[in-house]
């Protein structure tokens, strides 16, 4: 059994649009699964029903086999949005450490583990007493991802994580996301709508149109073998970007 | 909601009152009675206290009704007239047995009769030839009445019938403001009563009634058969004492000095300054003080019921459009028709629990809004943030959202704390005290000396708040969200 987590038949509506047709999914444990497509394609949609940010109308969502327990599963998970997701009112060290704080957890072992972070994610201890106001966009990105790793989750959520990136601090973060997975053999679900991004960190790319999904596999799989009309047009459209 | 009747019941303790209390009616001469019958009390070993200046006759008549005052001075014709709701002459007699009851009793007449009069300058009258009410039907005069008159079924709407009058300019005007009017020329003609000090110090003439249309207004006290029997004695020693002449002097005396406790003294016979005389710091500071229990109770309800209203507001929805358009609509009410709503109520009355309960529904608006707005307005990322991190509801709300929100939050606050200052002199007005006291009754006497020693402690006040609420923000606004 590889998969971490299994979607069964998961759909959601708005109103008469359908955001996500029935869908199957598996995400493999210990590898990176990118979702991509257009805008509206469903792939956010889908990341937030297996967060529980929206709740399904059909099918469900199977964690290790079982049906999950949502606020238990939230504990075991990692969620890193594009911006605005640090708490403005909490200092660096303070969004960190809400949640172990929360669930009281030792000060000192909360305290190395925090520093074991800040190596991880190459953040500056010194920088720990700063408010997310007073932090570059690429330093807020690694707050938030050092609170999604603080109480080492199974599964890693990231929803358009380094999309409001400049293009240099963008590949910097890239790059030590890809060491950081690696190195956790860390599970990973990352929904983007930059092929080169999928490319670059993703195991399996799920690409999405019109609330379902076209096909899934490698970037060559894809580039090689298109499911169809659709899939040729959406990498020619980025290839300038990949193969420049 | 126990929290909330535990605080009303302290804000009532704290102002728990001694056993016999006089009412007066908002002008000179009821202030003055008022002192006299407090005096008397006390001399005769009875403790007593003077709520001054509660309002106009149904005011004061329902605190006597309720229990909140023990006495105050009537006049036999709005007995009959607004009390009693009586069209046709009553007799003495017949009044005290209708009032018998309902268990209120009546003195004997003071001594005097201060009937209604309409009154003109001496030198327009006289330009004019006008002598009698019923020479005002050939001339267009600009007319200047008390609220009160205006109302009275014998005010001026009968008056005007008999008289056959109809003058295109009749206005309302503050009793005492209206004397300045006169004075300036800005109305020609107004009510007055016939022991006005005024009429003698303006040189007014008094219209002669022609046709006997004001009914007798002859002074008593109204007083709960519940009282004392000693304090019924004392009130009753006091009937015949006081004759028309002697009644204008003490409220010239009343006006000249501003003191009703120096003027009532001169009915003891003294010249001596009163011994109950407070220094002014003395008395600002009380009426400060009592302010500030007025104000800060009701606002501590507002934030106390505001701040979880403002959350249940937020989540949107019906309850949540219920809640922030009732808010709404308790500010759109004037604060004096809120006052005089509640105080008919049964709980309520002649208090400073309805002062503090109409200042805190004024309190509530800003706090509920800024809640609920505060927190609609943390944005997405931010709640989906706090969600998947698998904080509880409470949690998220405790640790994430209020805090974000504080700002607004704070600003709800320190508006309402700014709005009820302002609003609080307006308790004066049910006899519940605090900074409107002096203002009301400088408003009274038009004297503006006596309107600042109220007018300015509220300004510092209402300045002061603000200051200290600029410096409560940077104490609870988490620094993060200052930057």
């Amino acid at each position: 059994m590889s998969a971490l987590v299994e979607l069964v038949d998961l759909s959601k509506r708005y109103g008469e649009a359908a955001a996500l047709q029935p869908t199957n999914l598996e995400i493999a444990r210990g590898k990176t699964t990118v979702l991509i497509g257009p805008s509206g394609c469903g792939k956010s949609t889908l990341l937030r029903l297996i967060i529980g940010l929206t709740t399904p109308d059909g099918g469900e969502i199977l964690f290790n086999g079982d049906k999950i327990d949502i606020d238990a599963f939230r504990r075991r998970t990692g969620y890193v949005i594009q911006e605005g997701g640090l708490f403005p009112h909490l200092t660096a060290r303070g969004n960190v450490l809400l949640m172990s704080r929360h669930l009281g957890k030792p000060e000192q072992e909360s305290a190395a583990r925090l520093r074991d972070l800040c190596q991880l994610t190459r953040f500056p201890d010194a920088l720990l007493g700063r408010y997310p106001l007073e932090l570059s966009g690429g330093q807020r990105q690694r707050v938030s991802l050092m609170r999604a790793l603080m109480l080492s989750p199974e599964l890693l959520l990231f929803d358009e994580p380094l999309g409001a990136l400049d293009p240099l601090v963008r590949a910097g973060l890239q790059r030590d996301l890809k060491e950081i997975f690696a190195r956790l053999h860390q599970t990973v679900l990352l929904v983007t709508h930059d092929l080169a991004e999928a490319a670059y960190l993703g195991d399996n790319i799920v690409l999405m149109n019109e609330g379902r999904i076209v096909q899934q596999g490698s970037i060559v799989d894809l580039r090689e073998n298109p499911a169809n009309e659709f899939v040729s047009e959406f990498i020619n459209a980025q290839r300038a970007v990949l193969f420049a | 909601m126990k929290a909330f009747a535990l605080l009303l019941l302290l804000a009532s303790s704290a102002f728990a009152q001694p056993p016999v209390r006089v009412g007066s009616k908002k002008f000179t001469e009821s202030y003055v009675l008022g002192e006299i019958a407090k005096r008397t009390l006390i001399e005769a070993n009875i403790p007593a206290e003077h709520r001054q200046g509660m309002g106009g006759t149904i005011i004061v008549w329902q605190a006597l009704r309720g229990g909140q005052i023990d006495a105050y001075p009537e006049y036999t014709g709005t007995i009959a007239q607004e009390i009693l709701k009586r069209s046709d002459s009553l007799g003495f007699e017949e009044m005290a047995n209708e009032l018998e009851k309902v268990g209120i009793g009546m003195t004997e007449p003071l001594g005097f009769n201060n009937t209604y009069a309409l009154v003109m300058r001496r030198d327009r009258a006289q330009s004019l030839g006008i002598r009698t009410i019923s020479d005002l039907r050939y001339h267009d005069l600009k007319i200047g009445l008390t609220h009160e008159f205006l109302d009275r079924q014998d005010g001026w709407q009968p008056l005007a019938r008999t008289y056959r009058l109809h003058p295109r300019n009749v206005i309302g005007i503050d009793h005492a403001l209206g004397y300045a009017a006169l004075k300036s020329g800005e109305i020609d003609v107004k009510d007055a009563y016939s022991t006005d000090a005024k009429i003698s110090e303006l040189d007014l003439v008094v219209l002669n009634d022609d046709e006997n249309f004001f009914p007798r207004y002859d002074a008593v006290f109204l007083f709960r058969f519940e009282m004392p029997a000693q304090a019924i004695a004392a009130l009753h020693k006091l009937e015949g004492t006081i004759d028309e002449q002697k009644m204008i002097r003490l409220n010239a005396e009343a006006e000249r000095t501003k003191d009703y406790a120096r003027a009532a003294s001169l009915y003891f016979g003294d010249n001596a300054r009163s011994t109950t005389t407070e220094s002014l710091t003395h008395k600002i500071t009380r009426w400060t003080i009592r302010h500030l229990q007025l104000a800060g109770v009701s606002l501590l309800l507002a934030i106390i019921v505001g701040i979880p209203l403002g959350i249940f507001a937020s989540r949107g929805g019906a309850v949540g459009q219920l809640i922030l358009g009732f808010a709404g609509i308790v500010q759109t009410i004037p604060s004096l028709a809120l006052l005089a709503l509640l105080v008919p109520l049964p709980y309520f009355g002649i208090s400073a629990r309805t002062a503090i309960t109409a200042l805190f529904l004024y309190g509530l608006l800003p706090i509920v809004r800024n809640t609920a707005t505060g927190l609609q307005d943390i944005a997405q990322p931010i709640r989906d943030s706090a969600t998947a991190l698998g904080l509880e509801p409470g949690a998220r709300l405790r640790k994430i959202y209020l805090p974000i929100a504080s700002r607004s939050i704070l600003g709800g606050i320190k508006t309402s704390a700014v709005i009820n200052i302002g609003t609080a002199t307006l308790a004066a007005l049910i006899g519940a005290g605090g900074l409107g006291e002096p203002i009301l009754s400088g408003l009274n006497l038009n004297d503006h000396a006596t309107i600042l020693q109220g007018a300015i402690p509220a300004a510092i006040l209402a300045l002061l708040v603000q200051w200290s609420f600029d410096l409560l923000d940077r104490i609870l606004i988490p620094k993060g969200l200052r930057l």
